[in-house]
């Protein structure tokens, strides 16, 4: 995750994690995918309705849970945006990392409060993650 | 039946259930029978006008409806159909 991020910068990286839902949530896999944005991918990520649709049947087929998406802010804070939030769901934990100038800085990971609408931030602390291009899950 | 996927962050509006059996011949009449097993669902699929929402993208097998014929797109007994979230954000500039 934090290699294809760094190695994304100055372009916004993105991903998927699956794990074990919980009160605490295991992450054990994440998966890199391309940021399809048709534009500025310095400033914005987007993933492909496919792209999706593999990872939400690689966690069906591997009993795994989809706990959520990744994505870097090249040269600004790990913090979400008005553009994060406007298409945020419930349940899903968003990390995202900031990477200045190439290097990871800061790790931080939210989730969706239904009623106000707005992001709570979780503690985050990633153990066992192993790297795998979602092309991968296809083959 | 066909049957729809549903995708996680919604699967607690469904019981958990990851896939539900739905009747209907084209795929809004699916969606709108899965609004009707699981009401609460309803608002995330669906705008005022029961249309399916901007947000949502609804594959038939791996074919966006998009490029079919959309809501009226046909679907037949066997037919998996999937409810596909936008994925996007990005910073604040």
């Amino acid at each position: 995750m934090n290699e294809h991020l760094e190695a994304s910068f100055p372009y916004e990286g993105c991903g998927f994690f699956f794990g074990k839902n919980g009160e605490t949530r295991e992450i054990t896999e994440a998966y890199i995918v391309d940021n399809s944005k048709d534009g500025d991918q310095r400033r914005r990520f987007e993933i492909s309705p496919m792209d999706y649709m593999k990872a939400e049947r690689y966690a069906l087929a591997n009993g795994l849970d989809l706990l959520g998406v990744f994505h870097s802010h090249p040269n600004h804070p790990a913090i979400p945006s008005v553009h994060d939030l406007k298409q945020a769901m419930p349940y899903f934990s968003y990390i995202i990392k900031s990477i200045y100038d190439g290097k990871l800085r800061d790790t931080t990971s939210w989730r969706l409060n239904e009623d106000t609408h707005e992001f709570e931030e979780e503690q985050v602390d990633i153990e066992k993650i192993t790297n795998k291009n979602t092309q991968q899950i296809a083959a | 039946m066909s049957k729809i996927i549903i995708p996680t962050p919604l699967r607690k509006f469904t019981n958990q259930e990851a896939t539900v059996e739905t009747a209907g011949g084209t795929v809004i009449e699916a969606v709108n029978d899965l609004a009707g097993q699981y009401p609460a669902l309803s608002k995330h699929l669906l705008d005022d006008g029961g249309n399916i929402r901007s947000f949502i993208r609804i594959f038939v097998g791996d074919e966006d409806i998009i490029s079919l014929d959309k809501g009226e797109t046909a679907i037949a007994e066997d037919t998996v159909i999937s409810i596909v979230p936008a994925i996007a954000g990005g910073t604040n500039e």
